[in-house]
């Protein structure tokens, strides 16, 4: 609990605080650090989610299913109608596996927030991770670097679909006409477009995360306190952990929906 | 929370777990599932077509019983008309000899009768003579009164 601590802003600050690796063989600057905790638990659930999913799907058969291949084709059915509702075009070679991949990997990656603080940080203590933020999605590097790679699909897939000729032609001809005067209008709206699209994208889910567990860390600071605190503490938290349940699968949602309507924006002109 | 290697580090995590999914996990989910698909599709399609040949098959059943009973009604009502005849024909055949019988019955009566008047005729015949002789109490020559006793005989 927090009593090893010396102030609340310490508890908070430590709990939030990312294990940085200095990449200084790539070069200086505060740029090249790595939040080891992010990436190696994204890597890990990745691994594992998929993982699982691809043991199912290498023996799965047509004939009557087993119950993990059943629930593994539900969720390969929901992710599939979700994108056959948005995206009009051949679904199954790219944008609906990269849905597949973008929900499932960051619902692992929320979810991990059910895991108890306090309780996870002292099992990472005995493993010698002092700093050790379980959760990736309330790294914001984790999102901007879901959303930059969405950001770059989306710029390759409209090259690829429209011709560079085609795409440049709809950033500075789209939404306001093809005349020379309203180009730098135009341009100046694409622009804004491609630079807040990845920023909301990311920023949503991070926002999210990141205030689910600093809820989860004030209910931890007011256990701390006191019997009553305890109390209230324990039961705003059960709360709060079972309205995080819907805040999980719901921002996994948005972000994978958001991934499909870019993508498919990319696909379609103006 | 600063932007820093992470994202980098994470975007490429990201394409690699796409390319997985790209290239492993979703081409075999989805052929299982598309020939689930078409299997209950064809299973569906061949009870349609099941039960359809099950319908005609009952339709020419119904026919066929339809037809049979039919034929079995004809061959019943033929077989009475075949036996009302039989009897008919026996009954006249039957008549027919009964009246056969009747009349060689009453022939031979007939010649019964015819005899027995004969033979009456001959007894009275020779009584009339033995009566005649008694009462004339003499001998009559036979041939003498033949003829006329015949005549009285045939007059009897």
């Amino acid at each position: 609990m927090a009593d090893s601590y010396n102030s609340p802003s310490e508890y908070i600050g430590h709990h939030l605080s990312n294990n940085e690796l200095h990449l200084d063989f790539l070069g200086e600057g505060s740029f090249m650090t790595l939040h080891l905790d992010s990436f190696v638990m994204a890597v890990i659930l990745g691994i594992f989610s998929m993982g699982l999913i691809w043991l199912v799907a290498r023996r799965a058969s047509a004939g009557v299913p087993t119950k993990t291949q059943a629930f593994v084709e539900l969720v390969f059915g929901f992710i599939d109608d979700q994108v056959g509702n948005i995206f009009h075009g051949n679904r199954h070679s790219f944008v609906a596996p990269a849905a597949l991949t973008v929900f499932v990997w960051v619902l692992m990656m929320n979810a991990m927030d059910f895991l108890p603080i306090d309780i996870m940080a002292k099992f990472y203590g005995m493993l010698g991770l002092y700093e050790w933020k379980a959760v990736p999605t309330s790294d914001v590097n984790t999102t901007f670097g879901l959303a930059l790679g969405v950001w770059f699909l989306m710029i390759y897939f409209g090259i690829k679909v429209k011709g560079m000729g085609g795409w440049l032609h709809e950033i500075f001809c789209a939404p306001f006409g093809s005349s020379v005067w309203v180009w730098p209008a135009n341009f100046l709206f694409n622009i804004i477009e491609y630079v807040s699209k990845p920023l909301s994208h990311s920023l949503r889910l991070f926002g999210n995360m990141y205030a689910g567990e600093v809820i989860f860390l004030l209910l931890g600071l007011w256990a701390a306190t006191g019997v009553s605190g305890i109390i209230f503490g324990s039961i705003l938290g059960a709360g709060w952990a079972i309205f995080h349940i819907l805040i999980v699968v719901l921002q996994a949602y948005i972000f994978m929906m958001l991934t499909v309507v870019y993508l498919s924006m990319a696909h379609e002109g103006h | 929370m600063n932007l820093n290697f992470t994202m980098i580090a994470q975007a490429i995590a990201f394409a690699i777990l796409i390319w997985f999914t790209v290239k492993f996990v979703w081409p075999p989910l989805l052929n299982a599932i598309e020939k689930r698909q078409k299997e209950i599709a064809d299973g569906l399609a061949a009870a349609q077509e099941g039960k359809l040949s099950l319908e005609v098959a009952a339709k020419k059943n119904a026919e066929t019983l339809n037809e049979v009973k039919q034929k079995g009604a004809e061959i019943v009502s033929q077989a009475e008309k075949r036996a009302s005849e039989i009897v008919e024909q026996a009954k006249n055949v039957a008549n027919e000899e009964g009246d056969r019988i009747i009349a060689s019955a009453k022939s031979e009566i007939d010649q019964e009768v015819n005899r027995a008047k004969e033979e009456l005729r001959g007894q009275i015949s020779s009584l009339a003579i033995q009566g005649a002789e008694k009462i004339l109490d003499k001998e009559i020559d036979k041939k003498v009164h033949a003829d006329m006793l015949t005549k009285l005989a045939k007059d009897l």
